[in-house]
């Protein structure tokens, strides 16, 4: 792979030992994928956030690193809220040791803001390259706004936020970004038949590790972060177009012609949806968006939970919409930044959950060895406030 | 034996081989060294200072880490050969400081098990200390 002057000088270790790690880190990569060279980016998002998932071994190796990213970059969800863990249920040795976690982030210049949605907090336009990792927030870029980011494990990411490239291979490169199956939504009527997270759930295990060009189907921004959570979570989707409506498929003409056809029907879908007793909900995986606290916030406004109800978004989102969060704090339920109901060891105390996401309903049974429930966000008030 | 350099410095040990990949998260134990995913070719045996060769890596990302905590331990083996990197293997072997090579011409495969290798890292080269 080409490394510059500059690259040459950090992977001979004139810029100290992390960096120099670093640059090996992004080396290999490059070798292992077959990249010609590095391609600076304008952001990262590092995963390996919880000490849930990372454990001591992962905390150990950031406190033995020594060096500042060199792009802007935040955190994927953490273990637990920042403040207030105590009310959310965490035990004091897990919050000690996820602070540290933080703490050694911090250290390393990676903003302490742990978040799925980073798109919320800084614009990303078209045609940035990224080193993000969150399977959701990856294809949110790639699809949606129309930026190109491979989905990157914990450790390259961080190797990017601290060299400020990555390796220029796979969806940075523009031929590689072409659709390979056609995925037919049907249209129907019943109560679940727009519902994006099912939908995603159905069609990213027909699709695998593919990229689908969808049709039939006309969704806004958030219901396309439902759809491309969902099928992240269960194919391997980086990026996806709908006909239409994604920017990349107004750039370039497909042609689609020769490609595998996939339908998704409304009666998979409403299998998804089984009726059983939940003992706790949650929404806002990805974390949510300033509308959908507020659809939100309207369904909840004047109701009292009688089940624990939490609603997970970015704490910029949460803080930037106080009046929101307001009313639904008054009907009991719980707005929770920083964390989710994946990567949270307070979620794996329930035996069951209702949720509001495909890309949940795949995660929480593994996750947090609990049943799951998957419904629409209304669907969800009536049975925490029933 | 020339293959690709993955992971810098030079390590020596028995070479022990896998024929089937390797999942260091839940597969081997990073307190004892031992392999302890069940069914495993490697099952009840130590990496600790031997050439571990194997196809491929597999499992969690976070498996990395566990390299890194087996090096941390005094445990790590004193060097990696895949078949073919991927970016488990590769980053944990560069996070934890283990010479790592892959791609070695066919007749590596017909070293036997317990050879004693020298894996160089930096030129990407494996060699015999010893031929039986």
């Amino acid at each position: 792979m080409y490394l510059d002057a500059s690259d040459e000088k950090v992977l001979a270790g004139e810029f100290g030992e992390t960096r120099q790690k670093m640059m090996e880190i992004l080396v290999a990569l490059g070798d292992v994928y077959g990249a010609e060279k590095l391609v600076p980016i304008t952001s990262a998002q590092v995963s390996g956030a919880s000490y849930k998932t990372i454990g001591k071994w992962g905390l150990s190796w950031l406190q033995s690193l020594n060096a500042r990213a060199a792009v802007p970059a935040v955190l994927n969800p953490i273990g637990m809220p920042r403040e207030g863990w105590q009310e959310f249920g965490i035990g004091e040795e897990f919050a000690a040791r996820q602070a540290e976690v933080v703490e050694a982030y911090r250290r390393l210049g990676i903003r302490v803001e742990c978040t799925c949605t980073p798109y919320y907090l800084r614009i990303t336009e078209y045609g940035e390259h990224l080193a993000w990792s969150e399977s959701s927030a990856v294809a949110y870029a790639n699809s949606v706004l129309g930026a190109r980011t491979n989905r990157e494990g914990g450790p390259s990411a961080l190797a990017a936020a601290i060299i400020g490239k990555t390796p220029y291979y796979g969806l940075h490169l523009v031929e590689n970004r072409r659709p390979q199956v056609v995925v037919e939504v049907e249209s129907g009527t019943g109560p679940h038949a727009n519902h994006w997270g099912g939908i995603g759930h159905v069609a990213g295990k027909k699709v695998g590790n593919r990229i689908p060009l969808i049709t039939g189907i006309r969704p806004n921004r958030d219901q396309l972060k439902a759809l491309g959570a969902a099928m992240a979570a269960t194919g391997a989707v980086a990026l996806f177009h709908v006909d239409k409506i994604t920017p990349e498929t107004r750039v370039f003409s497909f042609d689609t012609g020769d490609l595998d056809r996939i339908t998704v029907t409304e009666d998979e879908v409403e299998a998804l949806f089984a009726e059983t007793e939940v003992e706790a909900v949650a929404v806002g995986c990805p974390h949510c968006s300033a509308d959908e606290l507020r659809e939100l916030a309207e369904l909840l406004r004047g109701k009292k939970t009688t089940k624990p109800f939490y609603v997970f978004a970015a704490k910029g989102v949460a803080a930037a919409n106080p009046d929101l969060v307001g009313v639904i704090e008054r009907s009991g339920a719980r707005v929770i930044p920083d964390t989710c109901m994946v990567v949270s060891p307070r979620m794996d105390e329930f035996g069951s959950i209702m949720v509001d996401s495909g890309k949940a309903l795949a995660y929480v049974p593994g996750m947090c060895g609990a049943l799951a429930r998957i419904g629409t966000r209304r669907e969800c008030v009536e049975v925490a406030t029933s | 034996m020339h293959g690709r350099s993955i992971s810098r410095g030079i390590g020596t040990g028995e070479l022990l081989v896998s024929s089937e990949p390797i999942s260091f998260l839940s597969g081997v134990d990073p307190e004892t060294g031992i392999v302890v995913e069940h069914g495993h070719p490697l099952e009840g045996q130590s990496v600790a200072g031997r050439v571990l060769a194997f196809p491929y890596g597999k499992g969690s990302t976070v498996g990395s880490y566990v390299i890194y905590a087996l090096k941390q331990n005094g445990l790590a083996p004193a060097a990696i050969i895949n078949a073919e990197a991927e970016p488990i293997i590769a980053v944990g072997a560069i996070i934890a400081e283990i010479p790592m090579v892959d791609r070695l011409p066919g007749e590596f495969s017909r070293l036997p098990p317990g050879t004693t290798v020298t894996v160089n890292g930096d030129a990407g080269e494996v060699s015999c200390d010893e031929v039986s």
